[in-house]
């Protein structure tokens, strides 16, 4: 059986679900050694591989155009595409600034602009089809694992 | 205000075979956490700042009460201490180990991933096992404590919201002794590392009157000065790198360092009589500015919270108890406050700043990789210009720089300062500006 090709990317967000995530590992990295290929997941190795995959797990919120543009390119290579966490699935808390008062928003417009972020950040089903999302600040390992447990039996029905 | 973790880059300027320029950025986009305070009830203010990073949350949470309770002029119970401290411990224990297990360790293995590691080979089986099992028994320990190791729901401003019961205590001490021998041969791993850095640092740390720990105590420097938490930041001047999302810190002019070798440093004495016992040898090698030695200094924290969670389980009984509330009126007069702590990466700062009516008008917060940044930058320049010195001495012609190596030698020296998360891994983006 092919290995479960599995991509891993985190944009605007604290990354929390990386952390819950590298926990589950605790518990399961031998049998997911054995069903993922973890192809490109920057916090586990240094030789990522970025062509195509079976599940792309978006982190975070979307705050730039580059960002934009990446999530798109991820959308075409993924079979299943999962929001992970409360940033990809509403935009919030990394989208604050959206909600900010116009005296607020003359304290960080400047900012805004030196890095060219985005107007306002968007959430990832803003920008692209998201087949699952997994809510929650950070994600809870149960969901998750259910989750990621039925898009195996959808992608390897003989596991 | 940012966090370290995703993207950083690194540009580097390299005139006539000399480094002129380094800049180390992060590429994080700014969330404004600071800005969004405004207005929010202080009641919601540890939870909100918790979401600036999700590996060092709880220490954001821990900072932030404190500074909350400061500004509202509350003392905590005893048995609020206690839990605060195990809360603490659980976290360097989980913190540190996904550095140093699944970030670090592969570069010592010459392995690209931890989960590269050949289970059929002994010793890399056991590096493995021991991995996750540490790991996985700080986070029993933060989530027994505080309800979850990733925001954690149960310490708030006066107290706990839930209290730990004897049969997870039971299971914790259980699993902190089941994981002490695997510690001690993370430390006796990361003593005989074969990375060494030495470049002549100035840095600090929060250290305690009485037992090694990570909330109470003076910042003491490296030459010996001090200072009270209540100064806030007073000592430290802020840079702003117009190149970088993050704000830079220095210490009467120059870059310093902060996380676990200061820490070691300044108070190994102060480590629990078991920890010392254990590793006195690899003790013997602070203080130090090797940087490669944080690695170790962090492993010797893995065990002296592992030492002292066992003994605080075993010596305490947990029964639930209120919140300490504001003294009369406090919440409805303006006030600052402030909290100082060790996070895992070092020094964290939280100011408050109170309104008339528990509304929150502003603050301030100083991560401890906005401190490290300038340290960083000047060991990159220095470790950059030794491997182009050593390489034209040996190369018979004008050979190209070996940039795949040079890259993967700061990357090493990088994540040895253990900044947040992603970066911690595996980020590094170099933009070469080199004339030779």
């Amino acid at each position: 059986m092919d290995k479960i090709k599995i991509g891993w990317f985190s944009y605007s967000c604290c990354e929390d679900n990386t952390v819950v995530m590298t926990e589950v590992l605790n518990d399961h990295w031998q049998e997911w050694k054995k069903l993922f290929d973890f192809r490109h997941v920057r916090v586990l190795k240094s030789k990522n591989i970025f062509d195509e995959f079976d599940i792309a797990f978006i982190e975070g919120a979307v705050a730039s155009p580059e960002q934009e543009e990446e999530i798109k390119d991820i959308r075409n290579r993924s079979k299943k595409l999962v929001a992970i966490g409360s940033c990809a699935v509403v935009g919030l808390p990394a989208g604050q600034r959206n909600t900010f008062t116009p005296e607020q928003n003359q304290h960080i417009n400047f900012l805004v602009a030196r890095f060219g972020a985005l107007p306002q950040v968007k959430k990832v089903s803003d920008i692209v089809k998201v087949d699952v999302e997994v809510p929650g600040c950070p994600m809870s390992p149960e969901v998750f694992l259910e989750k990621v447990n039925a898009l195996v039996a959808e992608l390897r029905p003989a596991v | 205000m940012t966090k370290m973790e995703g993207n950083a880059n690194l540009s580097l300027k390299i005139v006539d075979g000399k480094v002129t320029d380094v800049k180390f950025s992060v590429k994080e986009y700014k969330r404004f956490f600071t800005e969004a305070m405004k207005g929010k009830n202080i009641v919601a203010i540890p939870q909100h700042l918790a979401r600036i990073c999700g590996t060092c949350s709880n220490s954001h949470i821990m900072c932030s009460i404190e500074a909350c309770e400061n500004a509202l002029g509350i003392t905590p119970t005893t048995q609020t201490k206690i839990l605060r401290a195990l809360m603490m411990h659980g976290l360097m224990i989980r913190d540190h180990a996904l550095h140093l297990y699944l970030f670090s360790m592969p570069d010592i293995f010459g392995k690209d991933a931890f989960l590269d590691f050949d289970e059929n080979d002994p010793a890399q089986h056991q590096i493995l096992h021991d991995g996750f099992d540490v790991k996985s028994a700080g986070n029993f320990l933060a989530t027994l404590i505080a309800g979850r190791s990733v925001h954690a729901t149960l310490p708030t401003i006066g107290g706990f919201l839930k209290f730990p019961d004897q049969t997870g205590m039971d299971e914790a001490i259980q699993k902190l002794q089941n994981i002490r021998p695997a510690v001690l041969r993370l430390i006796e791993i990361f003593k005989n590392a074969p990375f060494h850095f030495d470049r002549k640092t100035k840095y600090m740390a929060l250290v305690p009157d009485d037992t090694f720990g990570y909330i109470n105590g003076n910042i003491v420097t490296s030459s010996g000065e001090k200072y009270g938490e209540k100064d806030f930041r007073t000592h430290l001047e802020s840079t702003v790198l117009p190149y970088s999302q993050a704000v830079g810190y220095t210490y009467k002019d120059e870059g310093y360092m902060v996380g676990a070798l200061p820490r070691v440093n300044l108070a190994k004495d102060k480590l629990h009589p078991k920890t010392k016992e254990s590793a006195a040898e690899a003790l013997s090698l602070f203080p130090s500015t090797d940087i490669f030695y944080n690695n170790l200094a962090q492993a010797i924290e893995i065990l002296h919270s592992v030492d002292e969670s066992i003994d605080i389980l075993s010596k305490n009984k947990f029964v639930p108890e209120p919140l300490v509330k504001p003294l009369s009126d406090s919440a409805a007069v303006s006030a600052v406050g402030v909290g100082v702590i060790e996070a895992p990466r070092g020094t964290l700062y939280h100011k408050v700043i109170l309104g008339g009516d528990a509304k929150v008008v502003g603050g301030e917060v100083v991560v401890p990789t906005g401190q490290n940044q300038i340290n960083i930058e000047r060991d990159i320049g220095v470790l950059v210009q030794k491997l182009i010195d050593e390489s034209n001495s040996t190369a018979s012609d004008a050979a190209p720089l070996d940039k795949a190596k040079i890259g993967f030698e700061i990357e090493k020296l990088i994540r040895a300062y253990d900044p947040c998360m992603s970066c911690a891994a595996h980020f590094l983006k170099v933009e070469w500006e080199e004339n030779l």
